[in-house]
Parts: structure tokens; C-alpha cells; sequence
């Protein structure tokens, strides 16, 4: 289907890839939201924004194949605080809009689930931090902990285990009740929340200018990812123009930073199946990998590296050249451990047919970015957005039918290998030129949207800039808010000790997605 | 198949480099050090009070080869009963506090708290709001404060040695 099938005035926003923005009311909001599910559309992410003292807006970004994304607002009228659910078409509305609840205190109309999500009890449940008569430094004496509802499991033989939010490892944040029977798993509920920082207000709180330093601290590991969309978002909702150079740039830290997660994920999930050599090998190669980094853009994962306007490093001759050497030696370095890794009966005994979410599961639940893959959802925004420079560049895009733990190492493993290709492409094809042109402008007000490929799929940012080129509204979304719903059904019938494993095969966000 | 493995271990070699020195003292021998203040390894035990996973990130480097912790007589351990040493990142978001200070309490004295990275020492970007405390010295005592966004390994390495070297010291006597 294409979205002009729905009949909306659209506009074409100002952006790299295509997004059309239309407001709607309430019927034709519950129509589009019909008929792009009918037609296997996407929802990408929803969010609360506040027009006025007693006005507030809801908006929606869609997906739809070959259509780019559409932007479609929703004006609540005066006083209104609720709207349509749309979770009974698209599942992971569900926490979206759990979320706005506790957010802005705007309310979906015949959901099921109405728990909080992000608010432990440690401020009141009619404290809506985003709200504009609140300053967002309040603070409130907790009241008693309040217990989370989780949904109870009854039955014979049926036991509860309670993980976190403190985990065993280094890890980020969150909680898992588990139902078992004996050592199989019958449910997993997880709850999350825990790395709330309050984010979307901190944005307010920003020139526009400087957003990109916030975006790029909300999840560490995809802060190259994270910055490109603000940045993105910004210099769209401005028209300021970024060199081909930078944008080249950008591209080369983007695939480093995937090959760097991956790196570390390869490695990690096979120490959760008991394969140390394994997490040696890769923790050897990400460090060798990270130090690179260090030395040609100044940080380990190039933090604060992407601003607006263009980059911050440049790359130099020296440089390409010890990038080409690093890119022969790992490709042939992680060409030979996967051999090893595919050739033990052992570790492929572990990691094949555990953590299966077939591909029928995955479309109806939306699990997308790479997890998605594994899954047969093949969708990659650096193909589906066609913007520059992946114009230019030959994207292949990894997928795997079987949607298990050893799927999911497999895209991963192809993922390194087509990213060292890509960065040797781009090291061929990117021109010279300055890395950053500077904003000499008034800083006007506009909106904006950011879309790139990060390394767990597509991060989506929306920026509305206010008068005097404050933030006005900023909302990112993680792909972590599809695809952790879909971990409670990965694991399911499996043991508990494969856990770990599974749930590091998906390697979630806790920190992006709580923000 | 495993002489695939044992062929690329030889190949790989040992690779640790030398530690740095705790701060302000010429070469010490780390693993006697701890040994004679503790009286057995430093175990550590980590809370993620709300962090990016930057400093995660980084402290899970630390066990790589090249820096090679648990060669120093260090090691991170699961249950805080079984540790000397706390160590927090992140801006202590509110819905942490909680955890935060039922592990602490858990932690056996004498122990050390070090905050890692510029978020667990003033909130970092993320600062004092409704969400987060703003420092992990807000709400607990901080022995030794390691900043950075994130603090690379090398660093953080530094930190934890200067920590238990004057510190414990300070707290076993």
C-alpha cells in the first residue's frame, strides 16, 4: 500500500529520506492505523507533546515498505488528555503508551495494559514531568514502594524467580519475574525503568545547538547513531547543509561502531554458553578496534564526534592507510574464529534452536532491526531510507530465516564482514572537502526528523525547536522498545539457564530504551 | 576443530601489558599490596545506578586481555556479600536508589565506594532532576571518585589501585 492510498494531505518534510506529515483527527487516526497494520506497515514510535496550556498533540511515525516513514499528528482538543489506542493493531504501542501515561499524563482509550512503566512510585502517579507547568526538578518523597502488578502464573509445580534490577555481570538495570515449571521457562515478564534519567526534559533545558551531546549519552554503545539522528533532525528542520565529506564521515564511525558491537556481542554470547575462548578472541579484537578509534577520532566510541553541522575528526592520509591494513587483518582474524565457532558441535548445540521467534511471531509483534533480521524481517534503514552517502554504497543486507540465538550470531558475523566492505568503500569513494560548515544564521524555530540505521536497527529521532532555538520537544526512539516485548517469547519453553544466553543474542538497550 | 582453537590461543599469546602504578607512588607490586592490606584478593561488586553502558563498557574491558584484571588479584563478583569494594556509575537515577543502597548495605565492612565516570560523581550531562540524585556522594560515602565520559580502562585500572592502596588502608586500621 501506499500512504497516498489513505487519502491525507501530506507534506513532504524537509529531510535526507523521505517523510510526509499530515494531522489528523480522531476517526481517520484510528483508520491509518487500521490500514497501514492491514497492509504491513510499521509502527515505528508514538509520543505525547504538549501545544498549549490545555492542548496537547499525540503523534505517530509509520512505516510502510518502499513509503519512508509518515508523520502523522493527532491534536487533541482543549483540555483533552486522552486518545485511540492502536496497541490492539500494533503490540509494542503498548509500553509507548504506558510510557506517555507517565510522561505527560496523556491516556490511550481501551488499552488493556494501564500499569506504569518508567514511574517506579519515587513521584506521584499524577506527576507528569514533560508537562510545561512543571520544571522537571521537583522532588518528591517516595511514597511506599509500591508493588509492580506482575501477571501471576498459577498452576502445579509453578515457581517465580525474581531477577534485578541488579544483575550478576557488568550490566545495565532491569527486572525479570520469571515463571518456571522445573527448569522451563512458562513466562517472562520483564520491568524496566530503571536508567530513567529524565532525558526528554533534560532536552528542554538545551540550546539546539548543543542537543547532540545529550543524544549521544543516552546509550553509550550507540552514541555515533544517537548524535547523527539529532543532528540529522536538526540540520533538516533548519536546512543547514553538511559537506559530502562529513556525511562520509559519518558513515565511517556509524559501521565502526557497528563492528565494534558486534565484535563484543560475538564474543559475550558465546561466554554465555560456556565458550571463553570465545569472549578472549573478541574482547582482544574490540580493544584493537576501539584504540583505533581512539587515535584517528579522540575517543574509544567516538563520543561527541558527530555534531551538527559536520563531524568533529578528520580522517588523513596515514590514517586511511592504517584503516585498510585494520581492515585486512580483521577480516581474515574474525573470517577464521567464526569458522571456529561454526565447526563446534558443542557451542552450536547451545546456540541453535534456542530462543526461537519465527518469522510469523516477528511480524505480528514488529520485532525489527537486526533481531529482526535473524527473524526473515528484513528491513535496513540504510537501504529503506536512501539517503546519502548509502546511496552510494552497496548495502547487503544480513538476514536468517531460523530466528534463534545462533540467527542472531549469524547476521552479526555477516554484519562485520559487509561493514569492512562498506568502510573500504567509503574510504575509496569519499571526496575532499571541509568536515564541518558552521551554523551563522539566526537559530530559527522548525522541525526536524533523524533516521539511521544504529546497531541494533533503526533509531528515529523527532526535534521541534522553539523560539530563540531552544528545544521545544525532542523524542528518540530505540528499536529496543520493539524488540524487548518479544524477548518475553524468545524464551519461552526454554530453560533458565539459557537466559543469559538468549536475552544476550538480542543484547537490548535498558539505558536507551528507559531514557 | 580444537586444534583450530589451540592453534589461534598460541598464536594470540599472552598479551597483558604492564599495569600502571597507583598515583603519586613509584612501581609498587599490586598483587602483594592488596594482598597485604586485604589478606586475599579485591573483589568488586558494580551497580548501575542509571548509567549510558558507556562505563559498562569500559569496565568490562578491563577484563581483556590487555589489561587483564584478574591477573592483578581483582575480581568483579556477583554477590555483594563477596565483595570489598562498590563500585557505582551513572547518574543514581531514582529508580535505582533503592538497589543502590540494599547492595551497599549488603557489602561486608570494611569496604570502599568509588564512583566511576563523570555521572556517578555530579550527574554528568544528566545533572540533579526528578529522574536522577545526581551523584552517587548524594546519597552514600564516596571513598575515590574516577572521572570521564567514560574513563578508559587505563584510567579506571589507576583509580581502583589508588583506591584500595590509600584508602583501604585508611579503613582496615
Amino acid at each position: 500500500m501506499k500512504f497516498e492510498e489513505l487519502e491525507l494531505r501530506m507534506e513532504e518534510m524537509n529531510s535526507p529520506f523521505r517523510i510526509r506529515r499530515t494531522t489528523v483527527g480522531e476517526s481517520t487516526w484510528e483508520e491509518c492505523a487500521f490500514a497501514i497494520a492491514q497492509n504491513h506497515g510499521q509502527l515505528v514510535t508514538l509520543w505525547a507533546s504538549q501545544k498549549s496550556a490545555k492542548r496537547f498533540a499525540v503523534t505517530a511515525i509509520y512505516s510502510m515498505q518502499d513509503e519512508g516513514l509518515l508523520w502523522l499528528d493527532l491534536l487533541l482538543g482543549n483540555n483533552v488528555v486522552t486518545f485511540p489506542d492502536i496497541s490492539g493493531l500494533f503490540p509494542s504501542a503498548t509500553r509507548m503508551q504506558r510510557a506517555m501515561r507517565d510522561l505527560m499524563g496523556i491516556m490511550a482509550v481501551g488499552s488493556g495494559d494501564n500499569r506504569p512503566w518508567l514511574n517506579h512510585g519515587f513521584w506521584p502517579n499524577d506527576y507528569y514531568p514533560l508537562r510545561k507547568d512543571v520544571s522537571g526538578f521537583e522532588v518528591h518523597e517516595p511514597e511506599a514502594p509500591q508493588a509492580y502488578s506482575f501477571v501471576e502464573v498459577a498452576g502445579d509445580g509453578v515457581h517465580e524467580i525474581a531477577v534485578g534490577p541488579v544483575h550478576a555481570g557488568i550490566i545495565e538495570p532491569g527486572h525479570f519475574r520469571f515463571s518456571v515449571v522445573g527448569e522451563k521457562t512458562l513466562r517472562l515478564e520483564e520491568r524496566l525503568g530503571y536508567a530513567h534519567k529524565g532525558v526528554d526534559k533534560a532536552f528542554e533545558r538545551m540550546r539546539a545547538i548543543d542537543g547532540h551531546r545529550l543524544a549521544g549519552r543516552i546509550s553509550g554503545d550507540s552514541t555515533v547513531a544517537y548524535s547523527w539522528a539529532y543532528c540529522m533532525a536538526l540540520e533538516s528542520a533548519w536546512k543547514w547543509d553538511v559537506s559530502e565529506r562529513a556525511l562520509w564521515i559519518r558513515a565511517l564511525m556509524l559501521e565502526r561502531e557497528r563492528i565494534a558491537n558486534h565484535l563484543g556481542d560475538v564474543g559475550a554470547i558465546a561466554n554465555d554458553a560456556g565458550f571463553t575462548f570465545g569472549l578472549t578472541q573478541f574482547m582482544r579484537l574490540k580493544e584493537l578496534w576501539l584504540r583505533t578509534n581512539k587515535e584517528i577520532f579522540g575517543h574509544r566510541f567516538m563520543m561527541d564526534c558527530v555534531l551538527p553541522g559536520g563531524v568533529k575528526a578528520d580522517v588523513s592520509l596515514e590514517s586511511i592507510a592504517m584503516l585498510r591494513e585494520q581492515i585486512r587483518v580483521f577480516r581474515s582474524g574474525v573470517e577464521r574464529l567464526r569458522a571456529i565457532y561454526e565447526d563446534h558441535s558443542g557451542l552450536q548445540d547451545r546456540f541453535m534452536h534456542t530462543g526461537i521467534v519465527d518469522n510469523e511471531l516477528a511480524l505480528r509483534l514488529g520485532l525489527t532491526g537486526l533481531a529482526g533480521r535473524a527473524s526473515g524481517v528484513v528491513h535496513d534503514v540504510r537501504v529503506d531510507s536512501k539517503s546519502f552517502p548509502y546511496t552510494q554504497l552497496n548495502v547487503n543486507v544480513a538476514f536468517h530465516e531460523d530466528g534463534d540465538v545462533a540467527a542472531r550470531v549469524s547476521v552479526r558475523f555477516d554484519e562485520i564482514a559487509d561493514s569492512l566492505n562498506l568502510l573500504e568503500q567509503i574510504l575509496e569513494k569519499f571526496p575532499a572537502g571541509n568536515i564541518y560548515s558552521p551554523w551563522t544564521k539566526m537559530e530559527p524555530s522548525g522541525t526536524g526528523a533523524g533516521w539511521v540505521e544504529g546497531w541494533r536497527g533503526g533509531v528515529f529521532l523527532a526535534l521541534s525547536v522553539g523560539k530563540g532555538g531552544n528545544v521545544e520537544r525532542c523524542h528518540l526512539h530505540d528499536p529496543s522498545w520493539q524488540n524487548w516485548p518479544v524477548l518475553e517469547y524468545a524464551v519461552i519453553g526454554d530453560i533458565v539457564p539459557d537466559f543469559p544466553l538468549i536475552n544476550k543474542s538480542f543484547n537490548l538497550t535498558y539505558s536507551g530504551h528507559d531514557r | 576443530m580444537m586444534w583450530e582453537v589451540l592453534k589461534q590461543i598460541a598464536k594470540t599469546g599472552i598479551a597483558s601489558e604492564i599495569p600502571p602504578v597507583a598515583m603519586e607512588v613509584e612501581a609498587i607490586h599490586i598483587h602483594d599490596e592488596i594482598l597485604k592490606i586485604l589478606g586475599r584478593a579485591l573483589t568488586i561488586r558494580e551497580v548501575d545506578a542509571g548509567s549510558c553502558n558507556g562505563c559498562e563498557l569500559e569496565l568490562n574491558a578491563l577484563g581483556n586481555l590487555y589489561y587483564n584484571l584478574e591477573g592483578l588479584g581483582i575480581k568483579f563478583v556477583a554477590s555483594p556479600r563477596h565483595a570489598d569494594m562498590l563500585l557505582i556509575t551513572g547518574p543514581i537515577s531514582r529508580n535505582m536508589s533503592t538497589a543502590l543502597a540494599m547492595t551497599h548495605e549488603a557489602i561486608p565492612s570494611p569496604k570502599l565506594v568509588v564512583a566511576v565516570g563523570d555521572c556517578a560523581i555530579n550527574g554528568g550531562i544528566f545533572g540533579e532532576s526528578y529522574a536522577t540524585i545526581g551523584g552517587a556522594s548524594k546519597v552514600l560515602s564516596v571513598d575515590y571518585e574516577i572521572p570521564g565520559c567514560p574513563p578508559e580502562p587505563i584510567v579506571i585500572l589507576q583509580g581502583i589501585l589508588t583506591a584500595v592502596r590509600y584508602k583501604l588502608e585508611d579503613r582496615t586500621n
